[in-house]
This record gives C-alpha cells, structure tokens and sequence, in this order.
C-alpha cells in the first residue's frame, strides 16, 4: 500500500502499467470484454495528433480509446 | 448415387470484426451470396446457398454472415442482431451449425467470444483464421490441444490463401454435434433470477437464460430489482479469461505481439504532422478521382441512353406510350444507372481504405475535432463523400455505431456540395456573377463557386451541432476502437464491397426514382383544360409537317413547348406556388424549376432551357442570354437580378432537391420520419436563408 492510485489517462507514450480496476460499470464490461483485464500489462503506444484519442497496446493489439475514457481505469506500477 | 433427402443446413459465420469473416464468407460462398436485411433493421444480411458433398452425402449450405462481434451481450445495432439470431431459436435465421472465426494471431481475444457462444450450447466450428500471416510471425498453435480444451471440432485455415476450406466445409456435411464442455461454470451468475426465467421457459439452456436476463434489464424491465447486470458481466467476463489463460497456457502460446510493420506504418500514417498531411492527399486524390474518373461513364451512361430514347422515337408510332417510355421511364432509369460509377468508385476506396485497416486510423485522427460537432470520428469519411454524392455517402454511415451520431451524419451530409449542385452553380454564376478579377488574381466566379463548397461544409457541421444539442441519447458514445493490423486489402472484398453497394442502390433506391420520375412526367406531360390540348396539337402538327425543321419552325415549336409547359398541371402549381416565392425573387418560371428539380437538382437547367425555349441544352450559353434578357411583366426589371441569382444559388445550395438522397435515408434509417424532417427542415432553412439574402441585396 501507500501507492497513489493513477489513471490510465496519466500515462505518457511508451510508459506502461498493470491494469488495476475501473471506475465506470459500463465502460468496465466493455474494456474487459476487449481483454483490458486486471493485471494485464497496458502500454502508450502512441497520441492521436489532436492530443485524443491515445492508441494502447494490450494483449497483443493495438487499442484505442478517449482520454475521458482511459481515466476510469486505474492502474498501478509495473514491478 | 443414391438419391437421398436432400439436407439443408443453417451456417452462421460468426467473429470479432476483422477477424477476416467477411473473407472466409466470400471464399465459401463466392458469387452466390445475396444481401437483404435483418427483419426490422438496417443491419445488412448476407446470406449464400451452396451444395456441399463429399463421400457419406451431401447437404445445402444455407450461409449467413452475422456482424461483426466482440460479445453476446451487445453494445450496438449490429452485435444485437448478431445476438438475437444466435440465441433465439424462432430466429428465421437461427442457425444448425455456427463457424467461429477466430483470429490466429489474436487468439486470445477471439476466443472470448467462442467461449460464450459454446456455453449457448449451439452445434459450432472454430475457424482458426489467418494462419498464413500466424506462420510468418512463427506463431504456432497445437490445435489438437486447442479442440480437446474447447469440445468442439477446430479447422486451422487461411480465407486468404483459400486453404483449410475443404477440411472446414468436409466438416460442415457431418451431422451437427452440441459442444460436451461448459467454457465456464455460471452456477454462481444471478443463480435466483435465472432459475425464474428457467421456470417460465424450460426449454432455455442455463447460459441462455443469462444472456436474456441482461436483454431484459437493458430494454427497462423492473422484474430483477437487485440484478446488478454490468457487475454480473464484469464477473462473467473475467472468468473467462480465467479459462482462456489456462487453455493458452496448455497450448503453450506465448503472448501475441503487434506486427513491427503495423507500428511502422502507423508512425508515419498517424504521426502529428505527417499524418494529417498524408489524410489530405489521400482525401484529395480520392475526391479528385470520383469527380474526375466517374465524369467518363457517366457520359456513356448519358450517350447511351439518349441513343435509345432517339431509337425508341424514331421506330416507333409517336404517341402516349413512347412518350412515357421515352421521357418517363427511360428518363428516370437514366438518372439512376448515372450515379453508378461514383458509388462504385467511391466504395471502391472506402473498401480499400477500410479494408487495408487505415479507415480505423482516419477515425483516431479525427475524433477529437469532430466530436465538437456531436459527430463521431468515423463521421469523416462519409461527410467528405457527400461532396461528390450523397447517395453513396450515406450508405458509408453504417460503420458508426452510436445511433445517435449515425443519424446526425446522415442528416447533415446533403448539405455538402454535391456533383449534382454543380450545373446549376455554374449556370446561375455564368448568370448574374461578373467575370472579373478580385486583386487582379482570383477569379470572382471561381471564388463565388469555392464559397458555395465553404457554405455547404459550414451548413452541415453547424447543423450538426444544433441536432447533437437537440436529440436526446441514452446510448453511450465511445471510442473504445480496435486499431488493426495493416493488410493488403483483398480484391475480392473490394469487389463483393462493390458489387454489393451497386445492387443494393439499383433495386431499393432505383424504384423510387423511377415512381418519381413518372410522376414529375405525367405533371409536365399533361394538363387541364381544351387549351393545353390545342396547343399539343399544334406541336404535333408542326412537328409532323417538318419532319426535319428548320431553325425558324424549331424556334415555333420551342415556343408552344414552352406555353405548354405553362399551361400544365406542373405549371400550375409553379403558377399557385408564386405568392411563397415571390419573397425570395423567384417567378413562376422558376417555381416550375424547383418543382421539377425535387427529383434531382440538375434538372433545373434542362427545365428552364425548356422554358425559356432555349438551345441545346449542352450548351448553357444560349439559355443564359434568354434568361438575362428577361424581364418581369409589372415592374419591367430584369428577373435574373444578382439578388435573385444569389437567393437561387443559396437555395440550391441547402435545399434536399434529391428523390435518390430520400429514398437512400427512408432505407437507410427504415422510416419516414427522418428523410421528412430532413426535407422539410432543409426546405425550410433554404427559404429563410434565400429569404433573408434577397431581402438583403434587393
């Protein structure tokens, strides 16, 4: 404990982090389903040019979402 | 052979988008497949009969492709049909057997969705796909294994590269066998509440019963009080990827990576500057290309069928069935197979942008500006299409997902300048526009010309905005979007793209058009009265006394055309439509143009070279002197003022003068309701719009 809980939306390109929990019920259905498990590693891969959406790469796949949406996902640091 | 019954099998093709079903489909079914529509809604149904045999017998093949899916628990339009047809055995098209077309170099998250659709206990095939590009990456999976694990038979194979189709479609003739292994247990999953749906339908499978619970909360059923259904699919899905980790880890794949080459592409195709730049030139070689390249077809469309017409009047007897053939459903039929080349040339580049997997890229380049309209990301493309037809554009709209954002695309895209608008742009600037030059370098008409393009994009998004401010949504609008691996597009994908758009568009938008087209000719051909009769009667007489006539006899006849035109029913309803006009500084003349360009906006300058018996109506010269000269019967000023040419333009520009954009909406949004208010409320905004400019410049 004593780690400040960070969101998705804070990490900078090519940063990565664990999957933690979510804070939104139905974004959270949706994310899972798409393999946005908890303890999956999750990773920057790159900013659309406008600054949003933010393109990650997960399980082995490139996903992208809205900042809106990636700060109703915690994470935490990748040991 | 013995002649045994003939067996007839349901075949469902189900898979994550991009899971390369659509290729599978096609490599399966080929030229036989048809489209139609789900009962009820827009979603596209394809489906393909073909015979299967091999050596115990052989069964007709009924194919259907079901959208694309991540989940049965829906999220859009399209995975709902996918779930419905799935879990509901009264489904007309509820399959026997279902393929699951997995993604090989993405398994993982393919086999969620297998997962749910073996615990509905529906006979199934795992198509492991892609097994051409899983060989490059040296991905290798033990399927052996992978089928004992799931319970059902699995056939690796490449739609590509047409491999492993005979095992599949070898598989497909045995007898349909129910999967023997649960994927998970859903023992502990609302066990109270299903055993209540359980009681009401003995005959539901257990996971079945889950599935319709959630339906039921999402539609706003209070039955299940306490039912926490986002909670329970968040517990369901995660117990899944529970079993999945362990089914990968006895096939023993390693974690899946991006392509290097996917990542390479998209630093550059995605990059901050470069990106867009790339976007525009795309856009602008496309644009440029439909424009340019259709203009060739389109005028051996329009050759060949004027060669018919004259055909057709020449061999035979003259009289009220050549006419309606001739100028009433030749006409009509020619104004519909017109718009072919720029929907195929323009669906040939969506599905090669779309195909290629760089659509997917355009939409996250795009969302953030967009969205400040209310519109989507994936919004782009079809706008931009509207600039050389709305027809084609807003069958593109069906990739967006939100309804909400759908609708508000397909509403606002007939503000954008289309092909059609052009004639008239060009006629009515010829008109009242001088041919100077502003700071000695840019062409006042061309700048009028490229103002009209600006105020139509300004139109559309503003309207956007006032419609996304507007319309209520419970449907949540999201951009969780799968960005995927760059692929070759796949000719025989741009080709069934094609083939299938152009068909669709010939028999559901065609009828319209024609029905119209007869309508506009019956109200232009006939008229009330012993007047209009004598009049016709004094064409023919002319007519059949000059069999080649001379320029002064062609000038009388244009001259009675004219009057009889007048005296038709559609002239009088241009004559009682005057008074709504007359504000806008329009005359009856024109009022006749407006009416008959409802069916499609190029008309008006045949019309008025009808009226104003001008020339060849190939060449706007003549029609322009005529109309420059005239002159209003009270007031003795000229008609064509610039205040009435800039009212005009600004109407044309706005209103939906466009039976083939209505008859696309009532199809695309299945009602009335939507193609009504966008004809009325674009009528509307063009008269206060012309309105105000006449009131203005006068």
């Amino acid at each position: 404990m004593g780690e400040m809980k960070r969101h998705l939306s804070e990490l900078r390109v090519g940063e990565s982090a664990v999957i933690d929990s979510f804070t939104d019920p139905e974004l959270q259905v949706k994310l899972l389903e798409m393999g946005c498990t908890p303890g999956e590693i999750i990773q920057v891969e790159k900013f659309s040019p406008l600054g949003d959406p933010v393109a990650y790469n997960i399980s082995g796949y490139i996903l992208s979402m809205r900042l809106a949406e990636a700060a109703t996902v915690t994470i935490r640091s990748q040991r | 052979m013995a002649k045994d019954k003939v067996i007839s099998r349901k075949i469902a093709l189900v898979g994550n988008p991009n899971s390369g079903k659509s290729t599978l489909f096609n490599a399966l079914t080929g030229l036989h497949q048809k489209t139609g529509n789900f009962p009820g809604v827009t979603v596209d149904k394809k489906t393909a009969r073909v015979a299967l045999h091999n050596s115990m017998g052989s069964v007709i093949a009924d194919y259907i492709d079901l959208p694309g899916t991540y989940s049965l628990h829906a999220k859009s339009l399209d995975e709902e049909v996918a779930t419905n047809v799935l879990i509901d055995e009264s489904n007309e098209a509820h399959p026997d057997v279902v393929i699951i077309v997995a993604d090989a170099t993405n398994l993982k998250r393919s086999l969620f969705l297998a997962g749910q659709i073996i615990d509905l206990g529906i006979p199934s095939i795992l198509a492991l796909n892609m097994m051409d590009e899983a060989d490059v990456q040296g991905i290798h999976i033990n399927h052996a294994v992978l089928q004992s694990r799931l319970g059902i038979p699995v056939v690796p194979v490449s739609a590509r590269e047409k491999t492993g189709l005979q095992q599949l479609q070898e598989l497909l003739v045995q007898k349909p066998v129910v999967p023997q292994l649960p994927f998970i247990s859903i023992t502990n999953l609302a066990p109270e509440e299903r055993k209540q749906l359980q009681a009401e339908h003995t005959e539901w499978s257990e996971y079945k019963c889950l599935v319709k619970l959630h339906q039921e909360v999402k539609k706003g059923s209070t039955r299940f009080p306490t039912l926490n259904s986002s909670a329970l699919q968040a517990e369901e899905t995660l117990l899944r990827y529970g079993t999945i980790a362990s089914i990968l880890d006895a096939i023993q794949l390693k974690q899946q990576a991006v392509p290097a080459r996917t990542r390479q592409l998209d630093r550059l195709l995605t990059h901050k500057v470069g990106g867009f730049i790339i976007f525009f030139i795309l856009l602008f070689l496309v644009f440029q290309t439909i424009f340019f390249l259709a203009e060739y077809p389109m005028m051996w469309i329009e050759d060949s069928f004027a060669w018919m017409r004259d055909q057709l009047i020449s061999n035979l007897p003259s009289g009220f069935f050549t006419d309606l053939l001739t100028n009433g459903i030749l006409a009509g039929l020619s104004g519909v197979v017109v718009f072919i080349p720029q929907i195929a040339l323009l669906f040939f580049f969506i599905a090669m942008l779309e195909d290629s997997g760089y659509m997917a890229r355009v939409s996250f380049i795009m969302d953030k500006l967009m969205r400040k309209f209310g519109l989507h990301g994936r919004s782009v493309i079809p706008l931009i299409s509207g600039m050389a037809c709305a027809v084609p554009a807003i069958m593109g709209t069906r990739t967006i997902s939100n309804w909400k954002e759908r609708i508000i695309t397909i509403m606002v895209i007939p503000f954008m300048s289309c092909s059609a608008r052009l004639p008239v742009y060009t006629l009515l600037i010829a008109l009242v526009i001088p041919d100077t030059y502003v700071g000695g370098v840019f062409n006042l008409q061309a700048l009028v010309m490229m103002g009209l393009y600006v105020f139509g994009f300004v139109m559309a998004i503003g309207a956007a905005f006032i419609m996304s401010k507007l319309m209520k949504s419970t449907e949540k609008s999201w951009f969780i979007l799968e960005l995927p691996v760059y692929r070759i597009p796949q000719w025989s994908n741009v080709f069934y793209t094609i083939y299938d758009k152009v068909k669709v568009f010939l028999t559901d938008a065609g009828k319209v058009i024609i029905a119209v087209s007869i309508v506009l000719w019956i109200l232009a051909g006939f008229g009330p009265g012993e007047e209009f009769k004598h009049i016709g009667a004094e064409i023919t007489l002319l007519q059949d006394q000059h069999p080649e006539p001379n320029d002064s006899v062609a000038h009388e006849i244009k001259i009675r055309q004219a009057k009889q035109l007048e005296l038709s029913y559609a002239g009088r309803i241009g004559k009682t439509i005057e008074p709504i006009i007359t504000p806008l500084g329009y005359d009856w003349k024109i009022g006749i143009s407006l009416l008959t360009s409802l069916a499609a906006r190029e008309v008006f300058v045949g019309t008025m070279a009808t009226i104003y018996g001008a020339g060849d109506e190939e060449n706007t010269d003549p029609i322009r002197e005529v109309m420059q000269r005239e002159k209003h019967p009270d007031t003795g000023l000229p008609v064509y003022s610039f205040a009435t040419g800039i009212s005009l333009m600004i109407f044309y520009a706005i209103a939906l003068q466009c039976i083939s954009t209505i008859a696309v909406v009532r199809r695309e949004t299945k009602s009335w309701m939507w193609p009504s208010i966008q004809f009325i409320g674009m009528g509307l905004l063009a008269w206060l719009f012309s309105f105000a400019v006449f009131q203005l410049l006068s």
